[in-house]
């Protein structure tokens, strides 16, 4: 399992705009994607959980990837995360 | 005559006769059904058509609003097609044996009760979308299910309970002068498409509401949150005239935020934003940018512990240029160095930062980050207008060992099969005066020029502007400075390239006429400062 995390800079959170695109990109993923905050968690492939998280500026998300191209997966993610979030 | 009172959700005051919208919206029966795999499959065609219907009204409020507003409606269609939301219908289907409409109606009940208890009142506000799009399958699904109709024929005033984001858009805006509402907040989707149209708005009106009255007179202010039924002619005169002011004023915003500045002889200026970030792009568009003038790309390497990938940087230019569509975007390859020391780059430090180790310098030295940058803006450049700019040149000889290593990389990318714009504008900042001196030499092997007033002026007149003792030294206007760009601008044209302003004195309206009068092509100031330079060009040039 490849992990990361990633502090929301954007002010309004996470809202619709990067949860979609967030989505869209774990589902093009084959691993399996989850994103914990606050003891909550929520499957990145599936917008109601996202936004379920209620992420604001400044939480702090842990990604949790597991399959077989979980580096690579991770590192996509990651970088999605580190631009848009 | 009398007072209620809400949120004001969009400012001015417009009125006019009150429209309620009347939604004949009928709860979901409860059916018993036998053949459930039946009703799994028209939920399952009820599905399909409401992704396409809010598709359309996707596309209809991209070309209203643009596409940041309208991005919730493709949030819309994720929901539409979420597994959570779609296996608690079939479950629902299957083990009580129940009609899709019903299954639908309590599956949006018991998920838009999800977003109201949220802390976050942005969050809250997505209630609405899951009650539409859960009204949307239940009328695909039943087809005789009532839409909300608000038809009109003289400009009224719109009252409604609550609207949703898709209600929003099927209105023909010309026929609103006001929209008021017993429930949403000032940021609902509501709230933000009054915005954007200028139509003032009245939200959260509660209680308030229940004394409205289809043809009832109502004045709406949306600035101060108050709606006044049936007012006595002093209050209607009182507000008659900022109301016609208000109406003015947003006429010519709408005129402005499209226009085209065009001056004497029929030349275009380009009214051009700088941004510093993705996000402020969003403030150049609601503006009226014609494009982005200047794209610092430092923020990409501030505030974080190491450089940034190429592939962050390709996300951030394609995010710009994405929203910008085909207006142009001019990025400056980064300018580090001097005051914008990047801890991880572990650049000793300098006594004189301001002429030392910073910008083109760094990158022809340091080809490694000028490469990755390089690499990222080319693949960007597929995706729209973009155009580079390299900062604080002193020599053609820096431009042509840039633009050398800027053809290496077209020619790795190319090997590589990666899309890229092959005829790329290259321009350069002019913003020491060795650059303006060599203007005409410059001009041959540049596509465009871009002067930085802001150095231009500090290495013209030897000032620091920060240094309290001397500041008073620094000036834009001085005619030294002023002479230099008249030379610039003269080298440009003399070559036939446009030349633009980007630093802060190209919003100084005190130089306008300067500039207008040695042609210059573009101004590019701050998003805030748009509109205001748009206005002042046309005022001028009417006058």
């Amino acid at each position: 399992m490849v992990s990361f995390t990633c502090v929301i800079k954007d002010k309004e959170g996470l809202h619709a705009r990067p949860a979609g695109m967030l989505m869209q990109l774990a589902k093009e993923c084959s691993s399996d994607v989850s994103i914990i905050l606050s003891g909550k968690t929520a499957n990145a492939k599936r917008i109601f959980s996202i936004m379920g998280l209620g992420a604001r500026a400044g939480d702090r998300l842990e990604f949790q990837v597991k399959g077989e191209s979980e580096n690579s997966d991770g590192a996509l993610l990651k970088t999605f995360c580190e631009a848009n979030l | 005559m009398k007072k209620i009172y809400g949120t004001g959700a969009s400012a001015g005051v417009a009125m006019g006769f009150l429209r309620l919208l009347r939604s004949e919206e009928r709860k979901a029966e409860k059916r018993h059904v036998k053949d459930t795999g039946k009703e799994l499959a028209r939920l399952q065609t009820a599905q399909s058509e409401a992704a396409e219907k809010v598709n359309e009204i996707y596309l209809r409020s991209l070309k209203q609003i643009g596409e940041k507003d309208s991005m919730i409606f493709q949030i819309q269609i994720m929901m539409l097609q979420d597994e959570d939301f779609v296996n608690t219908i079939y479950k629902r289907i299957e083990k009580e044996h129940v009609n899709a409409e019903y299954a639908v109606q309590q599956a949006g009940r018991e998920f838009a009760d999800r977003f109201v208890h949220m802390d976050d009142e942005y969050m809250r506000a997505r209630s609405a979308d899951v009650v539409d799009i859960s009204r949307r399958l239940i009328q695909c699904l039943d087809k005789t299910d009532g839409k909300a109709v608000w038809q009109c024929a003289e400009p009224s005033v719109l009252a409604a309970e609550e609207l949703t984001p898709s209600e929003t858009m099927q209105f023909d805006k010309s026929k609103i002068l006001a929209l008021i509402t017993r429930g949403g907040s000032s940021i609902s989707h509501v709230a933000i498409l009054a915005r954007t149209m200028g139509i003032p708005s009245v939200v959260a009106l509660k209680n308030g509401y229940d004394d409205l009255e289809d043809g009832m007179f109502a004045i709406v202010d949306g600035t101060s949150g108050k709606v006044i039924l049936e007012p006595d002619e002093s209050t209607k005169k009182h507000y008659e005239t900022s109301a016609r002011k208000d109406f003015l004023n947003r006429q010519n915003l709408k005129d402005l935020l499209k226009s085209r500045t065009v001056v004497k002889g029929g030349k275009r200026v380009e009214i051009n934003a700088n941004i510093a970030s993705p996000e402020d792009a969003d403030a150049a568009l609601e503006n009226g940018a014609d494009g982005i003038g200047l794209f610092r790309s430092e923020f990409l390497y501030m505030r974080r512990d190491r450089l940034p990938s190429e592939e962050e940087q390709f996300q951030s230019y394609v995010t710009v240029l994405k929203k910008m569509g085909p207006r142009p975007v001019i990025v400056r390859t980064f300018d580090i160095g001097a005051d914008k020391q990047i801890a991880y780059l572990n650049l000793p430090a300098e006594a004189n930062p301001a002429m030392g180790y910073r910008a083109i310098r760094v990158c022809l030295d340091r080809e490694d980050l000028f490469r990755t940058q390089l690499r990222a803006l080319l693949r960007a450049s597929a995706f729209g207008n973009l155009k580079i700019m390299f900062p604080m040149i002193t020599s053609p000889k820096e431009v042509r060992a840039a633009k050398d290593i800027l053809e290496q990389v077209k020619k790795e990318l190319g090997s590589e099969g990666i899309k890229f714009s092959p005829d790329i504008k290259v321009g350069i900042m002019i913003e020491t005066p060795a650059a303006v001196m060599l203007g005409e030499e410059l001009a041959r092997i540049c596509d465009f020029f871009s002067v930085g007033t802001n150095d231009l002026t500090q290495y013209t007149l030897a000032v620091d502007r920060i240094n309290d003792k001397v500041s008073y030294l620094y000036d834009q206007s001085h005619p030294a400075v002023l002479k230099l760009i008249r030379l610039a601008a003269e080298s440009a044209h003399g070559a036939g390239i446009p030349i633009g302003i980007c630093g802060e004195s190209a919003a100084n309206t005190g130089l306008m006429k300067f500039y207008l009068d040695i042609g210059i092509d573009e101004l590019s100031v701050a998003p805030s400062s748009v509109l205001e330079m748009k206005r002042a060009i046309l005022e001028r040039e009417k006058g």
